[in-house]
């Protein structure tokens, strides 16, 4: 594997007594989108600032190998001319879009025939060509959004930090902007880190994730591995797997476990052996739910009879709580659930893949 | 009502005659004035952004003064100045007092903590986020500053406007250091104090106004300025 573009040793943030960042490794890949989430105040943007070389830390930085003080001062101006930071207030200047999608070239010194050029493609990408001459107090959230990439994106960053840049525009704003950062970063190769909230940017856009909680990285790893095996249980539950199950092991063979939770056995794929006790995560989109007929039970492993206990209505979703034991979220589209007549005391089965079910081993 | 009429009859003469003068005196006080602007600005500019964006001990006393500076009384400062340049003052030796040069410092005095108090409030109202934002668009400190100053420049040039039209307005400094001497040190307002003085309210009058048509067209030149440089 080629070398990290920025490798960060023991990165440390302490503000006020409270470690609000500690970091003892994070390597930044060439080229891959690695988004960094979390609940606010968990650290993140904190992360992405000292990466920035914006903010103070303790520990050690390079970026494409060279050794970064990161106490910012004069010889960091040179490593921040190679990167870009997107902020989710796009804080533009009192002057028109064109001059400031140029000005972060204009700090480079580019002048002349390529300034033009550069503006005007990055501009045209971002769709804000016809505002090129408007004030800035003129536009929208999301115009504003777009004039914040473009003029990052103008620098040709080889790193590009982008600190909740979707956060406060409106749905359809946000897919558009998102599907536009897209397609723009499938045709540069620009590295990017990315800091959000949302669950859904990161599994729409993310190379890997980390998952940030109380100033800590919780999981790194690919992006399928961290939604589908959460390293612990507040990582299941910030990245939204819903059900988390307090289990025991019964006996495993051939990475296949069988695991008793509160009296009933699920089927998993896992290596853990028997008797250790585990939390089981089940993604609620991954359940399906079927009406059962009155008094018909279910022998069949990870197919269980219940009860509807609660529906809440979430537009498109349906977001249903089934007691069959110990209370299951399930995810079914409005349709589905008018389909089936479901309501509360609806005599159901829910049933899921043993792949579905990822088991963390409990202390 | 006739006193009235005569002076707007008299100040039309004076500069539709080309009363030579007169336009040395208009010219006397713009230089004055115009001069210790400009000195209060490069003085004033960077002690006020200084002041609004950094932290340091003694920081809170720094703006009190400034801010005491405001209200400064003219006739104390000119008492200063007389003070310092009296030939057997500190600055005696310069043989300055009855100068020109005397009546800039005096109004230099005056206007600088007022453009460092309009610098201040200026940097001070812009967003705190805005540093970190320049910052990240790579920008060295100085180009940092730079690019905050021009955000500030709605009220920066309100500094300056307000420099100006204290100095320029101001009586009691330029007339103790200056003396009103005709045809070296006398301006705008201190002639009208002597003409007022005379009994000679037509010239009296023809002055006044021209010193407010002055003082408007400096204003006028900023505001342009102003609206020129922002985007529709």
């Amino acid at each position: 594997m080629s070398q990290p573009i920025i490798e960060g040793h023991d990165l440390q943030v302490v503000f006020g007594g409270r470690k609000v960042l500690d970091v003892p490794y994070l390597a930044v890949e060439q080229g891959e989108v690695l988004v960094i989430v979390g609940p606010n105040g968990s650290g993140k943007s904190t992360l992405l600032q000292v990466l920035a070389l914006l903010l103070p830390a303790a520990g050690r930085l390079t970026f494409a190998g060279e050794a970064v003080n990161t106490r910012p001062d004069k010889s960091g101006l040179h490593f921040r001319r190679r990167m870009a930071v997107v902020f989710q207030e796009p804080l533009l200047l009192d002057t028109s879009v064109r001059e400031n999608v140029a000005t972060g070239l204009k700090l480079r010194g580019t002048r002349g025939h390529d300034l033009e050029r550069r503006i005007s493609l990055w501009l045209e990408r971002f769709g804000i060509a016809h505002l090129a001459a408007r004030s800035p107090r003129t536009l929208s959230g999301g115009e504003a959004q777009r004039v914040s990439l473009a003029r990052a994106f103008v620098v040709e960053p080889e790193v590009l930090l982008l600190d909740e840049p979707f956060a406060s525009l409106d749905l359809p704003t946000r897919y558009a902007l998102m599907g536009d950062l897209k397609s723009v970063l499938a045709r540069t190769s620009t590295t990017v880190v990315l800091v959000t909230h949302d669950r859904d940017e990161a599994l729409a856009l993310a190379d890997r994730v980390g998952v940030m909680l109380s100033g800590r990285l919780a999981q790194i790893d690919r992006t399928e591995a961290v939604f589908r095996s959460p390293a612990s249980e507040e990582v299941a539950a910030f990245i939204g797997v819903e059900n988390v199950l307090r289990g025991k092991v019964a006996s495993q063979q051939g990475g296949l476990a069988w695991v008793v939770v509160e009296g009933r056995i699920l089927e998993a794929v896992s290596e853990l052996a028997p008797d250790t006790p585990v939390l089981a995560c089940v993604r609620p989109e991954d359940i399906t739910l079927s009406l059962r007929r009155a008094g018909e039970t279910t022998s069949a492993r990870n197919r269980l009879a219940g009860h509807v206990a609660r529906i809440d209505d979430r537009g498109s979703q349906w977001r249903v709580v089934v007691d069959c034991g110990f209370p299951l979220v399930v995810l079914i589209t409005r349709q589905s659930g008018h389909e089936m007549g479901l309501a509360p005391g609806s005599e159901v089965a829910v049933a899921f893949k043993a792949t579905a079910a990822h088991l963390i081993p409990r202390a | 009502m006739d006193l009235v009429w005569d002076g707007i009859a008299q100040a039309f003469w004076l500069l539709v005659r080309g009363d030579r003068e007169t336009y040395q005196v208009i010219l006397r006080s713009t230089q004055v004035s115009g001069m210790a602007t400009v000195l209060s600005v490069l003085v004033g500019v960077p002690l006020g952004t200084l002041l609004g964006l950094s932290r340091f001990p003694g920081r809170n006393v720094l703006i009190a003064l400034v801010n005491m500076g405001m209200g400064l009384p003219p006739v104390v400062v000119g008492l200063l100045v007389v003070i310092t340049l009296w030939r057997s003052g500190p600055l005696g030796g310069l043989h300055m007092l009855y100068t020109p040069q005397a009546m800039i410092a005096a109004q230099f005095v005056l206007a600088f903590p007022l453009v460092t108090a309009f610098t201040l409030a200026s940097v001070q109202q812009l967003n705190p986020k805005l540093r970190t934002q320049i910052l990240a668009l790579g920008a060295s400190r100085w180009q940092m500053l730079l690019l905050l100053l021009r955000e500030a420049r709605l009220p920066l040039l309100a500094a300056v406007m307000a420099g100006f039209g204290a100095v320029i307005s101001e009586v009691g400094a330029s007339l103790m250091v200056g003396g009103n001497i005709r045809g070296l040190t006398n301006v705008l307002t201190t002639d009208i104090v002597s003409a007022t003085g005379r009994g000679d309210f037509a010239r009296a009058i023809a002055l006044g106004i021209i010193l407010l048509a002055l003082v408007y067209a400096a204003s006028l030149a900023i505001t342009t300025i102003q609206q020129r440089t922002r985007p529709s």
